[in-house]
């Protein structure tokens, strides 16, 4: 059901929407028809020239009307919050096992990483059955990542990254789109999601042009872009040793201190001069940002992060020829 | 200007506002609240004609999945001022600069509004803001859709961005000069015996509705300005790459346009219960929950933003509050739909045309508001979030509810603001006209929306068809509803019959003076000794009730003013005390 008569159902969370969705719908439809059959009832029965009875309501009883309706709308009102709260609650939690691929938006298309360094454009495939977590980072304006049949969309806002969790459930071609007005052609800045199944999934990636994974690219990056001149061991300059830091409690020269989780990692690359580490002097060189793209910050990001399981920084049997090619 | 018109079929006597002085610069330079409401009126319905021309367009465009009428940046123009004009330059200004204007001190009782160069000087600020946002669109639109959302407004856009802001920017200066101009005329004009517990309920919506505009538009301008600013000086505060943050915009840009949204929803609140009020011939069930319902829209209004950005990465228990909070302010929009529908209840009720507009409004304020609770939702809006849902849903809101109570208010007031009869069959047929159309246009894109297509698309898949061109159809309908009563308005100037005073049999003081009413509004300024809408005791038990205790349980907001007899025939209700019940 994937047309003029439904989005089509492909994620995990389809099912808990859709009950949702109905309810409410019955809801809606009860409220029309009693606002509506009261609104007919009493516009023929009290029409000017009936001869019924026609006497005020004493103020006892319509204070008891509006106290109960007031009471039952707001029960409902909670008992809708408490239900569509408790599924969102429920449906934020990432597993740690999910297939983490990173999508950079730009204008107009979609550029989508694998794990296993695949790439592709405007396209995204998944495995069934495998829930997956989107990492996703904007060059340029707010896009929004949109798949009307997973029932779920995510705005891709640049300088940050955006997380999207999804389990894909059932096997087909979906329309991707951009939701968050882009510009000129926003409208054409879509795709499709192919699910897959897993071994086909497996087989799929493993066919794909070999680009290097993100973190060999990110090492690669380490040298070239020259972070290694500083934060390396053999390095004179006195900047922060990465090994290990990613997820570790970093104290701050304000007396602050932040988890060097991703964005921490990547607002350092980008505004080096915004969260400086206790101990140092502020010499890191500020404008990264205009020499690294955002999938070259990405790619530094998941080496660094890398580092954190033990793999020593700067380590030149890391570099791939074939990635240097790729480039 | 169609004081002309009316000066040549206007008979003698004392002149009123509109035979007071005839040369363009008695309007231009008029601080009569009655005559900037005109002027108002000429404004916005230019604005409203501009704003309707570009969504016909757009439904053009979208009648095929292909582009075939406008390029993607023609589109992207088009839905840009469409929004533009129709939410700054319209939707905002209608109810509170026109009908508020106009009707506002004569239902206080009062000579005039408390600040009346003030209010003119208003005029000029929204109108000068109008030509500066029009003047972006001619020199070669904007594309950033009304929201300005950045950084794409920005940094990214090649289009008059900064023109268009500005000219919005002014325009809130006159929002803002209005709604102090409305309080303090509350505060301070009523006529005697006028207490608060006595106030119309639409002078209390137009009171709540300029504590949204005092206390939000400021936030408007500041979301505007950080725009142009960065735009014009590079001042890094949204845009990351020189680390500002684009959603700081949206929290300040929200946090006046969610308030906003009821800017343009109170005062229609307020015209549907006069009008639902008189043509019921009932007093409103609930007075007390219909102001304590629309002062605390007024207030939670302020804090339900966030709910326009579930999607863009706040934080998830933020959105649960702003969630949560949305849901509080359904109840006392369901409270009004409840307590309109047991207004009804043992009336004498008819069917004219504002009734019918009224009735429009109840409909379509209740299906808006029934699909504000799944947006409401976090779950259903992350799915429907930036989709034609959105757009149905919001249209539900501000064009079936908030033109359609304009209409009904126009109709309403327009013997008293003309002097003049509209064709009333006409009138009918337009207003059942425009429930339909409405509905055939909007509908739709509730459905194609959950389906899956995004608003601001002038191409789309073809899936998606049969619901564009089904609401394309009703685009159609809906505007010859909306040209008719152009047509039959006009024609009531010229052709009308005189009108009478109060040819609603009304309680309300506006109709107590002559229509149109004189320069200063009242021959001697009245004395109110009743609550508002006390219309049906005379029905009930009109026996029981002749004597004794009038003062408490009479008719109408009487005055001691004498009212002139013989202006209209026995009205279907003509069962009227003669004056002076004090």
């Amino acid at each position: 059901m994937n047309g003029a008569w439904g989005p089509g159902a492909a994620s995990a969370n389809v099912q808990g929407f859709d009950t949702l969705f109905t309810a409410l719908v019955i809801l809606s439809v009860v409220i029309v028809l009693l606002v509506g059959g009261l609104v007919v009832v009493f516009g023929v029965r009290f029409r000017k020239g009936t001869k019924v009875e026609r006497h005020a309501v004493p103020t006892l009883v319509s204070r008891e009307v509006e106290i109960g309706w007031t009471a039952a709308t707001a029960f409902i009102a909670i008992f809708i919050f408490w239900w569509a709260a408790s599924f969102r609650i429920t449906g934020a939690v990432i597993p740690d096992d999910a297939l983490e691929i990173h999508v950079e938006a730009k204008q107009w298309m979609w550029k989508v990483e694998h794990p296993s360094g695949a790439r592709e454009l405007n396209a995204l495939h998944v495995p069934r059955g495998q829930p997956v977590v989107l990492k996703m980072a904007s060059q340029d304006v707010i896009h929004s990542f949109f798949v009307p049949a997973f029932r779920l969309k995510q705005d891709v806002v640049p300088g940050r990254i955006s997380i999207l969790y999804f389990e894909p459930t059932r096997t087909g071609r979906y329309p991707l789109e951009c939701a968050e007005y882009c510009g000129t052609d926003h409208a054409r800045m879509g795709g499709e999601v192919v699910v897959m199944e897993p071994e086909l999934y497996a087989s799929w990636t493993a066919a794909q042009p070999q680009a290097d994974n993100l973190a060999r690219e990110g090492a690669a990056l380490f040298t070239a872009a020259g972070c290694s001149g500083c934060h390396s061991p053999a390095s004179s300059v006195h900047a922060p040793q990465l090994d290990g830091v990613y997820g570790r409690v970093v104290n701050l020269i304000d007396g602050r201190s932040v988890v060097a989780d991703e964005p921490y990692i990547r607002d350092s690359i980008l505004r080096p001069a915004r969260d400086v580490v206790a101990g140092y002097d502020p010499i890191m060189p500020t404008d990264f940002s205009r020499i690294l793209d955002d999938g070259e910050i990405t790619a530094l990001v998941s080496y660094i992060r890398e580092l954190g399981a033990g793999m020593p920084p700067g380590d030149e049997t890391l570099r791939s020829p074939m990635m240097e090619t790729d480039r | 200007m169609t004081d002309a018109a009316i000066d040549t079929t206007r008979g003698a006597g004392a002149p009123n506002y509109l035979t007071a002085g005839t040369r363009v610069r008695s309007w231009l330079l008029s601080t009569d609240h009655k005559r900037i409401a005109i002027l108002y009126f000429a404004t916005i319905t230019v604005f409203f004609m501009i704003g309707g021309a570009a969504a016909t367009l757009m439904r053009m465009e979208l009648f095929t999945p292909e582009a075939d009428v406008v390029s993607a940046d023609g589109y992207n123009k088009l839905f840009t001022l469409h929004g533009v004009i129709m939410v700054f330059f319209f939707l905002v200004p209608a109810i509170p600069t026109t009908l508020g204007n106009f009707i506002l001190p004569l239902a206080i009782g009062a000579r005039d509004m408390a600040f009346p160069r003030v209010n003119l000087i208003s005029w000029y600020l929204t109108l000068s803001g109008g030509m500066l946002a029009l003047a972006s669109m001619l020199l070669g639109g904007v594309d950033t859709g009304w929201t300005f959302y950045t950084p794409y407004s920005s940094v990214y856009s090649n289009s008059y961005v900064t023109l268009a802001a500005l000219g919005v920017f002014i325009s809130g200066f006159g929002n803002i000069a209005t709604g102090v101009n409305f309080i303090v005329t509350v505060h301070t004009q009523r006529a005697p015996g006028l207490g608060w517990r006595r106030l119309p309920l639409f002078v209390w919506s137009i009171y709540a509705t300029s504590i949204i505009f005092v206390l939000g538009t400021p936030a408007l301008a500041v979301a505007l300005l950080m725009v142009v600013v960065e735009r014009l000086f590079g001042l890094g505060l949204l845009d990351p790459a020189r680390g500002g943050d684009p959603i700081l915009f949206q929290h300040v840009f929200w946090f006046y346009s969610h308030p906003a949204v009821y800017i343009m929803v109170l005062p229609a609140m307020g015209v549907v219960t006069e009008v639902i009020t008189c043509f019921a011939r009932r007093r409103v069930f609930g007075y007390t929950m219909m102001v304590g319902a629309m002062l605390a829209i007024a207030v939670v209004s302020f804090f339900v933003w966030g709910h326009h950005m579930f999607v863009s990465g706040q934080s998830l228990y933020a959105s649960l509050i702003f969630s949560f909070l949305s849901f509080v302010i359904a109840v006392p929009s369901a409270i009004k739909v409840f307590n309109w529908t047991a207004t009804l209840y043992g009336g004498h009720i008819t069917f004219e045309s504002p009734m019918l507009y009224a009735m429009g409004f109840v409909g379509l304020f209740t299906l808006g508001g029934l699909t504000g609770l799944f947006l409401a939702s976090v779950p259903i809006d992350v799915h429907v979030h930036d989709t034609y849902f959105i757009v149905a849903h919001f249209h539900y809101i501000m064009v079936g509810g908030s033109v359609a109570a304009f209409f009904a208010g126009l109709h309403f007031w327009w013997p008293k603001i003309t002097g003049r009869t509209y064709n009333e069959r006409m009138a009918r047929a337009a207003a059942i006209l425009m429930f339909l159309g409405f509905n055939f246009t909007f509908f739709p894109q509730f459905i194609v929306g959950y389906l899956g297509m995004p608003r601001r698309y002038h191409v789309y898949l073809d899936q998606f068809q049969v619901w564009n061109v089904a609401s394309s159809l009703g685009a159609v309908i809906l505007a010859a509803a909306y040209i008719l009563p152009l047509c039959y308005l006009g024609w009531s100037l010229i052709g009308g019959h005189k009108a009478g005073d109060d040819p609603w049999e009304a309680t309300g003081l506006e109709w107590q003076t002559s229509s149109p009413p004189p320069e200063h509004n009242f021959e001697r300024l009245p004395l109110v000794t009743e609550e508002a809408y006390a219309y049906h005791e005379k029905h009930e038990h009109p026996k029981e009730r002749g004597g004794g205790n009038q003062d408490s349980q009479g008719t109408g907001h009487r005055t001691r003013q004498e009212r002139s007899g013989g202006r209209h025939g026995p009205g279907p209700h003509a069962d009227n005390p003669a004056g002076g019940g004090r």
